[in-house]
């Protein structure tokens, strides 16, 4: 019954190709964002750190 | 002894206030990792409520649950929108380099939810209307915001002079939100294929609760995402702005 109860969760009343497209499309885009955000930030950030140390040596 | 009076650029910054970038970014790193969590378990119980405990629709039956990505992205598009207008305006009028910073780093964001409305909007429209396009007046004017916000993200890297970016970038920002209300409005002034509002009525929801509890817990998800991606972005101009001054430091030294 379980199995059935998920096939029938999978299938989304015969709109599966709509609706699970739409779910993973959503996933992608905003994991994309906030991943994409983060890690451009920490890469800017040492690059700024590091620019502020070889100045403070050059100092 | 000196006075605010004798430094006017000091006392500009005085007010207790987020407007200064050293306590913003302070308050800001405290608030992310919270921001985070509640951004993690909203969306949790907002998957939960639209994918499992919210019933089918009588008439578009479980095509219904791609509402509750398509309309929070929809909100998001317009709501980061007309806070980008807001802060440029905010930065050009007060000269305020965090506003003309939160409004750049907010258009990405505004980007791909706009994106993501239009593509989810076909996938809901293709099984219910037979169409993934048609030029209705909603589909269209969101179609005409995503290019803003293209023209926005083209034009503010578009010089070499960064303030002239900034600048050319907000102006077309403030034209731009002409289009909110027309995107808002859209689907009261012309009836054609887009259905009307349910949720923000002047009579209220026409929702039932079951469906508009998925709705609402996604939306707050999607906001609170977007303020973290928004204050992470911060911090990045923040550090390109610093690359940039130590380049032009080190130019003006070699020179």
């Amino acid at each position: 019954m379980a199995a059935e109860g998920f096939d029938a969760w999978l299938a989304m009343g015969g709109y599966a190709a709509y609706v699970w497209p739409a779910y993973g499309l959503a996933l992608v885009a905003l994991v994309g964002l906030l991943l994409w955000s983060i890690l451009g930030t920490r890469a800017l950030e040492r690059r700024a750190a590091k620019l502020r140390r070889t100045r403070e040596e050059e100092q | 002894m000196t006075s605010d009076a004798d430094m006017p650029e000091l006392r500009a910054q005085r007010p207790v206030s987020l407007a200064n970038p050293t306590r913003f970014f302070r308050v800001a790193n405290r608030l992310l990792p919270w921001l985070g969590a509640a951004t993690a378990v909203l969306f949790a119980v907002g998957l939960y409520l639209s994918l499992i405990a919210s019933p089918p629709d009588y008439q578009q039956s479980e095509t219904v649950r791609i509402a509750y990505v398509h309309v929070p992205a929809a909100w998001m598009a317009l709501f980061v929108y007309v806070l980008m207008a807001v802060a440029s305006a905010v930065g050009l009028i007060w000269r305020h380099q965090l506003a003309l910073m939160a409004a750049r780093a907010a258009a990405p964001a505004g980007l791909v939810f706009t994106a993501l409305c239009l593509a989810t909007g076909s996938l809901w429209g293709a099984p219910m209307w037979g169409t993934w396009w048609e030029w209705d007046a909603r589909m269209t004017s969101v179609l005409v915001l995503l290019f803003f916000y293209l023209g926005y993200v083209a034009l503010i890297d578009a010089f070499d002079d960064p303030a002239r970016g900034q600048l050319s970038a907000s102006i077309l920002c403030l034209v731009g939100a002409v289009n909110v209300p027309i995107v808002k409005f859209s689907v009261d002034w012309f009836h054609t294929l887009h259905q009307g509002a349910t949720v923000f009525r002047l009579d209220g929801p026409t929702m039932h609760a079951s469906m508009l509890a998925p709705m609402l817990v996604m939306a707050a998800a999607f906001t609170l995402l977007f303020f973290v991606v928004l204050l992470w972005r911060m911090r990045g101009l923040r550090a390109r702005a610093r690359i940039a001054a130590a380049a032009a430091t080190a130019a003006a030294e070699g020179a």
